[in-house]
């Protein structure tokens, strides 16, 4: 027979559930230390990935072999030859002008179908069809880049492009950018409906009141409320095309030209830094360091554009009740 | 008012119509692109999909190729980036949501995870490849720190080289911004007043967390967890990058293994020339695109079975 507080104190004491002041107060500050440094992992990522490649790129202009490559050589030189030739030519232009061609390509397919779209989910479809068509979307935005390469080299360039012109080879910058635009398409939608689906319904229901149309509300109303963060999308997206590494390495080809010309097969940064890397080249040698260079133009590019988009939605966001 | 111009009626219907028709039109091509994307796999890859092309090692001849290799290296890959993003992202989003205090240092943390998740994956795979692989020069491969012997499950060596625990370590890194996020987004749903409660029973900060919010917005951080593991199982960029392998002819033993993963062996395919390693390319995207499928299933059930209204 033991007494019922006895009984108390030993099943609360079983649960553990009573500690001293002192072991709480210990216990409390040794989880926020723990929580403190597993939030310091992230900054001490960004830290050494920029370390890194400054580290990599300055050693890739001062080689002593190579006293021809120079910061304004690198951005300015219209040719990019690492591997071919008597002497390796060093002009960043070439990859950056094919990875913009990329980029726009897919910018002009997947910004116009993908406002769109997130307009008819947000303004038009029936909760139902809304539904299906957010799974869809989520289908498409969970296919791993390297489908779409594959897409690309075996529908979208000899279906699509080749019946059309002669001129399209196997491998072209614009069916590498159809396959990127259809990559971000699922990211311009779902962000940019998010964006609109905020602005709140009175809004749309005054214009409603003064007579509006639908397309009056929607082009007059809900996008210019939701702008910052259309534009923040289209941002966002645009980034991860520039970032797109598989569908370039597979569709864009491996020839790194200054041209316009989206039936002719173009080289990404991206793309480039793939060749180095899966190919042989000797790790101290000038067109492997030259990768690290390529490395930190591209994290240059991509920061800023993040950045912006993040002040855009920060500074620019119209704030309902 | 500063317009005195009137729309006439007509015009007014059109570009409403107008505008009805484009967002529909919009809305078919999406349909469409995932139609044509599924049909051009099926068509090109369910003839080669066998169970000896899901057992067998990689090949010359495409006809005796198959995906054991990427397929068990994928699962390992994938295994390591969870057991290390998934506790470190949903430490960080507790931090930042429960812990920090509105402060220059916390948006300044805040704006670099948002940056983060802007890098382009390639780039982590170069951090990976000083870091991981090559553990800064601190140490080469050949005077590496041992722990373990060649034969044991245990077997590790510093630095990683190109191996297993490094791919997995790599793609943590990727998907570790998108996990803070979703999981900080799902903190963020709780109730203020479930937390406010708790603390009014006497409850520490971390009693709060532990026996309160974590548990209500569980479903949807394990819901961000799966979603970010199918971004990993994707990825094929950041692990060319480390040096995975194209060609593998064993399934990963222990940490140190040697790997490959799905994404990249069909990279390898699809960029060959010959039509008959199209179609293996094709039966492995298949493979992926199911595993990737029960993935978002299981997200979808979590999400509907597990969430429980939390205002009522």
């Amino acid at each position: 027979m033991t007494s019922i507080a006895a009984r108390t104190a030993a099943e609360i004491s079983q649960r553990g559930r009573i500690r001293s002041a002192a072991f709480q107060g210990f216990f409390e500050g040794s989880i926020k230390a723990m929580l403190i440094a597993l939030t310091l992992l992230s900054v001490l990522t960004t830290v050494v990935i920029i370390a890194v490649l400054v580290e990599e790129t300055i050693g890739f202009f001062t080689m002593a072999d190579h006293p021809e490559i120079s910061l304004w050589s690198f951005f300015t030189g219209t040719e990019w030859s690492p591997l071919l030739g008597a002497k390796p030519l060093f002009g960043v232009l070439p990859l950056i002008s094919g990875t913009l061609l990329v980029t726009a390509i897919a910018g002009i397919f997947a910004m116009p179908v993908g406002l769109l779209t997130a307009v008819f989910l947000s303004e038009y479809a029936s909760p139902r069809t809304r539904s299906i068509l957010k799974s869809v979307l989520e289908v498409l935005a969970g296919v791993p880049t390297v489908v779409y390469g594959f897409f690309a080299l075996t529908f979208i360039t000899p279906y699509l492009l080749q019946p059309l012109s002669s001129s399209f080879g196997t491998y072209n910058a614009m069916g590498a950018g159809i396959a990127v635009g259809i990559m971000i398409l699922p990211i311009v939608c779902s962000l940019s409906e998010d964006a609109l689906r905020a602005v709140p319904q009175s809004l749309r229901d005054g214009a409603y009141a003064l007579g509006a149309t639908k397309f009056d509300v929607t082009a007059k109303v809900v996008i210019p409320a939701g702008l910052s963060g259309v534009v923040a999308a289209f941002l966002l997206a645009l980034t991860r095309a520039i970032g797109e590494t598989m569908i370039v390495a597979l569709a864009a080809g491996g020839l790194a030209q200054l041209t316009a010309n989206p039936s002719q097969q173009v080289q990404t940064m991206t793309a480039y830094m793939v060749q180095i890397f899966l190919g042989d080249a000797p790790a101290a040698g000038v067109e492997y360091r030259s990768s690290y260079a390529v490395a930190f133009t591209l994290f240059l590019i991509t920061f800023i554009m993040t950045w912006t988009g993040a002040v855009i939605l920060k500074r620019y966001r119209e704030e309902y009740e | 008012m500063k317009t005195g111009r009137t729309i006439p009626q007509a015009k007014r219907i059109l570009s409403n119509r107008l505008m009805w028709a484009a967002c529909l039109g919009a809305t078919t091509i999406a349909v469409l692109v995932l139609s044509a994307l599924l049909i051009t796999i099926a068509i090109e890859g369910t003839g080669a999909l066998t169970w000896s092309f899901l057992t067998s090692f990689a090949s010359r001849k495409p006809a005796q190729a198959g995906i054991i290799a990427p397929l068990m290296g994928s699962i390992w890959v994938c295994a390591i980036c969870a057991i290390v993003a998934i506790p470190v992202g949903i430490g960080t989003a507790i931090y930042l949501e429960e812990y920090a205090r509105r402060s220059r240092i916390k948006s300044l943390i805040q704006l670099n995870i948002s940056n983060l998740s802007g890098v382009p994956s390639i780039v982590y795979g170069i951090l990976a490849l000083v870091a991981f692989v090559r553990f800064f020069g601190i140490r080469t491969a050949d005077d590496a720190w041992t722990f373990g012997n060649a034969e044991s499950i245990f077997y590790l060596q510093i630095p990683f080289g190109p191996s297993v625990i490094a791919g997995g370590l790599t793609l943590a890194l990727v998907v570790l911004p998108i996990m803070i996020i979703s999981s900080q987004e799902a903190l963020r749903s709780v109730p203020q007043s479930l937390r406010q409660a708790a603390l009014a029973l006497g409850s520490t900060q971390w009693q709060v967390v532990w026996h309160v919010t974590l548990p209500a917005a569980l479903p949807t951080i394990m819901t961000g967890a799966i979603l970010s593991m199918s971004r990993a199982i994707g990825e094929a960029a950041p692990l060319l990058v480390i040096g995975g392998f194209l060609l593998v002819f064993q399934t990963p033993a222990n940490l140190m293994s040697d790997f490959t993963v799905l994404p990249l062996q069909i990279y390898n395919w699809a960029g060959r020339p010959q039509s008959d390693f199209h179609k293996i390319a094709a039966a492995a995207i298949i493979v992926q695109l199911v595993v990737l499928l029960a993935f978002n299933t299981i997200a979808i059930i979590i999400r509907q079975k597990l969430q429980r209204p939390l205002q009522s």
